[in-house]
C-alpha cells in the first residue's frame, strides 16, 4: 500500500497535480490539481458522479485527450516514464503494451470489420514482434483465460455474433493480451444486466490477482467499486475530494459528498423512509466557485469552505479528505481520544 | 385484497422479428402475464433486459395493444367498458429517458399544460396548475416556466415529467425506470419527491427497474420477471428475505454487497440470459438453473401460493409442499 502523497520509488502510477482544461469561453475545469500513487498490484476504485473528471482522468494516462483541446498540466509517470513527455513510438509502446483500457461499450470498442482473433493478434504482433501463428495462439489462450466458452470457434467470431457479456470478455482478453501492467477500466459494467455484471467484475477481479496487474476502476456504482477495489478516491467536480481504503471510507466518510452519495446509495436505509439526499446538482465545470466546489450544495458549508485552498485533513498514511470540517472532526476525535 | 384499482389479464405480446411462413421469428416479449394492484400500494417490477418490463409498461397504460388479455381499471376492461380518454386521465407513465419524452420546443409550463387543454380544461386554469405542479417538484415556476428540455438537467427535466404526469390527478403512475438515467445524488432527491407525492395523493406507482437495492426501497411488493414471464411475485420483505424462485436468489445474489468483509465470492449464473425470440422450453429459466430437475424442461411450472400474496412459479416449490 502506498499513501496519497508519500514518495515511493515503488510506485506504478505517480501522478502530482494533474490538471485537464479544454478550451471554451470559458475554459472547461475538467481535472483540477489531481495527485495519487499506485502500487503494482493495487486495484483503485475512482466513484464519481457524471462529469466529475473521472474519464478524463483515465484518458490523461493513456493519453487519449485531443491534444489541440486539451491542456495537461502536472506530472504523470507510470512504471517510470514520464507519459505526457512521450510521442511516435514511444507513445505507442506506452498504449496497449504497458497501460491497457477497457470501456463501457464493447461494440465501440472493437472493431467490427475484423475477427475477435484477428484483433486480439494484431495487438501481440505489433507489441511482442511475434508470428502470426504465436499470435493466434496467444489469441486463444486469451479467449480461455476470459472463459470464453468454445474459444476455438469464438475467434473467428465477428463482434456482432457475440452477447453483451462475451463481448466484454473479449474487450477484456484484447486488453490484456500484452501482459500490461496497469489496465484502466472505464465503467466496463455498467451496460450489463446484474447477473452477467457479477460475473465480469469476479473476472476481472481474478485475473488481477493472477497477473499481479494494477488497476484503476472508474464507475458511479459504489457496489461495483467495492467488489473490486483495495482502496477508493472519491471525485466531485474534477477534484479527489477523499481517498481511503475500501472499508475506511465506506464504513467512516469524512467528506460531506461522500457520505452523502453513501445514503444516495441506501447504505443502511430504512425502507420507505426519505433519503439523506444531497440538494442540487455539481457546478459546471466552465464556472467553479472558490473553494470547494462541493460548498454550494454542502448542509454544513461555512464562510471558511469559500477559500481556496480548502484544507486537507490527512491521517498520515493513505487516508485523506480535503474538507474544513473532516480536519476540525479529526482534531477533535484525537482531543477525545487523549482525554482518555 | 380490496378492488384492485389496475389488473392486468393474461397479457400476451409478441412482436415480429423478420423471416417469412415457417421461418418467421417472434419475439415472446410478455407471455401471459397477470397481477393485480391494490389502490395506495407500489408495485415494484424487477428483470434483465429483454424480460418485458417495459412492454408489460406500455401494455398496462396502452400505449401498445396486447395480442390477447386484457387491462382492468377499478374492475372495469380499458377499451370496451371504459373508454381510452378517461383512462388515460387516470392512469400516466414516466418513461427513462427525460429529454425524448419532452417536446423540444415546447416552454416547461406548456408541455405540463398541454394535456389538459387537449382535455377541456382552459388555458388559465391549466398554466396556473402547471405552475402549482412545477412549485410542487421542486422548480421554480419563475425560473424554469419558460425554459425548453435542452435549457434543463436530466433531473431538472425528469422532475417536469413527474409534474406533466400529475397534470390529470391520476391515480396511478407507471414509472419505467424512471430514476435509472440519474446520478445517485439527484436520483435520491427525485427518489424523495416521488415518496413524498405518494403519501400526499394516494398514489399507486408501478415502478420498473434493474436497480434491486432502489426497487426494495420503495415498493410494497415486488413483481420478478424473466423472459417475459412473471417468476415471483410476493411482499418485498418476503421476497428479498425468502425468495422461492431460483432466479429471484440468482438476482439476489448477483447484487455487489457494498460491505468489503463480505466480497461476492461466486458468480450465481453463468452466460447470458437468453435470447426471448426462441426462449427455452417448459420453465424459461431451466437452461441456467442449478437445481433444474425432470419436469423444469418440459412442464411449465404453475404459480405455487409460498407465502401471503406471495406466488413463485418454480417446479421445486411443489417438492417443498409435498415435503410439507
Amino acid at each position: 500500500m502506498t499513501s496519497g502523497f508519500s514518495q515511493s520509488d515503488m510506485s506504478l502510477i505517480r501522478v502530482r497535480d494533474l490538471s485537464v482544461r479544454f478550451a471554451g469561453t470559458p475554459p472547461v475545469h475538467a481535472v483540477n490539481s489531481v495527485s495519487f500513487d499506485l502500487a503494482p498490484g493495487e486495484v483503485l476504485g475512482i466513484l464519481g458522479e457524471s462529469g466529475s473528471g473521472k474519464s478524463v482522468t483515465l484518458k490523461t494516462l493513456l493519453r487519449l485527450l485531443p491534444e489541440r483541446k486539451a491542456t495537461i498540466t502536472g506530472t504523470v509517470e507510470i512504471d517510470g516514464q514520464d507519459v505526457l513527455s512521450l510521442t511516435g513510438r514511444g507513445l505507442a509502446d506506452h498504449r496497449g503494451g504497458i497501460v491497457s483500457m477497457i470501456f463501457q461499450d464493447p461494440s465501440l470498442a472493437l472493431d467490427p470489420v475484423y475477427t475477435i482473433g484477428q484483433q486480439i493478434a494484431e495487438s501481440v504482433i505489433r507489441h511482442e514482434g511475434a508470428s502470426k501463428q504465436d499470435a493466434m495462439a496467444r489469441a486463444l489462450e486469451m479467449l480461455e483465460l476470459v472463459r470464453i466458452p468454445s474459444a476455438k470457434q469464438r475467434l473467428e467470431n465477428y463482434p456482432h455474433e457475440m452477447s453483451g457479456g462475451m463481448r466484454q470478455r473479449a474487450m477484456i482478453a484484447l486488453a490484456l493480451a500484452c501482459r500490461p501492467k496497469l489496465l484502466l477500466a472505464d465503467e466496463p459494467t455498467t451496460a450489463l444486466d446484474a447477473t452477467v455484471q457479477i460475473q465480469i467484475l469476479l473476472l476481472l477481479r481474478e485475473l488481477q490477482q493472477e497477473m499481479g496487474m494494477g488497476v484503476i476502476f472508474v464507475t458511479h456504482d459504489i457496489g461495483v467499486a467495492v467488489e473490486v477495489s483495495d482502496r477508493l478516491a472519491v471525485m466531485y467536480a474534477g477534484s479527489f475530494v477523499e481517498t481511503g481504503s475500501v472499508k475506511d471510507v465506506i464504513r467512516d466518510a469524512r467528506h460531506p459528498y461522500s457520505k452523502g452519495l453513501l445514503a444516495a446509495n441506501l447504505v443502511g436505509a430504512v425502507p420507505g423512509t426519505r433519503l439523506d439526499a444531497v440538494p442540487g446538482a455539481p457546478p459546471p465545470l466552465n464556472a467553479l466557485p472558490e473553494g470547494c466546489a462541493f460548498a454550494p450544495r454542502c448542509a454544513v458549508a461555512e464562510d471558511l469552505c469559500l477559500v481556496s485552498p480548502v484544507p486537507l485533513w490527512s491521517d498520515g498514511e493513505n487516508r485523506w479528505a480535503r474538507c474544513v470540517h473532516a480536519k476540525r472532526e479529526a482534531a477533535r476525535k484525537d482531543r477525545m481520544g487523549a482525554g482518555n | 385484497m380490496s378492488t384492485p384499482i389496475l389488473s392486468a389479464h393474461s397479457l400476451v405480446k409478441h412482436f415480429n422479428a423478420g423471416g417469412f411462413g415457417a421461418a418467421r421469428k417472434v419475439v415472446r416479449a410478455v407471455d401471459d402475464v397477470s397481477f393485480e394492484l391494490a389502490p395506495g400500494e407500489t408495485l415494484g417490477v424487477v428483470g434483465e433486459s429483454g424480460c418485458g418490463k417495459s412492454t408489460t409498461a406500455r401494455l398496462l397504460v396502452q400505449l401498445l395493444k396486447p395480442d390477447s388479455g386484457s387491462v382492468r381499471y377499478e374492475g372495469k376492461v380499458v377499451g370496451p367498458e371504459l373508454p381510452l380518454k378517461a383512462f388515460r386521465s387516470k392512469v400516466q407513465m414516466v418513461f427513462q429517458d427525460s429529454f425524448a419524452s419532452l417536446n423540444p420546443r415546447m416552454t416547461m409550463i406548456d408541455a405540463v399544460a398541454f394535456g389538459p387543454t387537449v382535455h377541456g380544461v382552459s388555458q388559465s386554469d391549466a398554466i396556473r396548475k402547471a405552475q402549482d405542479l412545477l412549485d410542487r417538484v421542486g422548480l421554480d415556476p419563475a425560473r424554469f416556466g419558460g425554459r425548453y428540455a435542452h435549457e434543463l438537467s436530466g433531473g431538472q427535466r425528469q422532475r417536469v415529467n413527474i409534474a406533466r404526469a400529475l397534470a390529470f390527478d391520476p391515480q396511478v403512475i407507471v414509472l419505467d425506470e424512471a430514476v435509472s438515467a440519474l446520478d445517485k445524488s439527484v436520483e435520491a432527491q427525485v427518489l424523495n419527491l416521488l415518496m413524498d407525492l405518494r403519501r400526499e395523493r394516494g398514489l399507486t406507482y408501478v415502478f420498473i427497474s434493474h436497480d434491486l437495492n432502489v426497487v426494495r426501497h420503495i415498493s410494497d411488493r415486488v413483481m420478478v420477471m424473466y423472459l417475459g414471464e412473471v417468476a415471483e411475485i410476493g411482499p418485498a420483505e418476503s421476497l428479498y428475505g425468502a425468495p422461492c424462485h431460483p432466479y429471484t436468489e440468482a438476482l439476489l445474489a448477483a447484487m455487489p454487497s457494498l460491505d468489503p468483509d463480505q466480497r461476492t465470492m461466486e458468480a450465481p449464473l453463468a452466460g447470458d440470459p437468453p435470447n426471448p425470440i426462441d426462449p427455452p422450453s417448459g420453465c424459461r429459466f431451466h437452461t441456467r438453473c442449478a437445481r433444474a430437475f425432470g419436469p423444469c424442461s418440459t412442464q411449465i411450472p404453475p404459480s405455487y401460493t409460498v407465502g401471503r400474496s406471495h406466488v413463485a412459479a418454480c417446479h421445486l416449490n411443489s417438492v417443498k409442499e409435498h415435503v410439507a
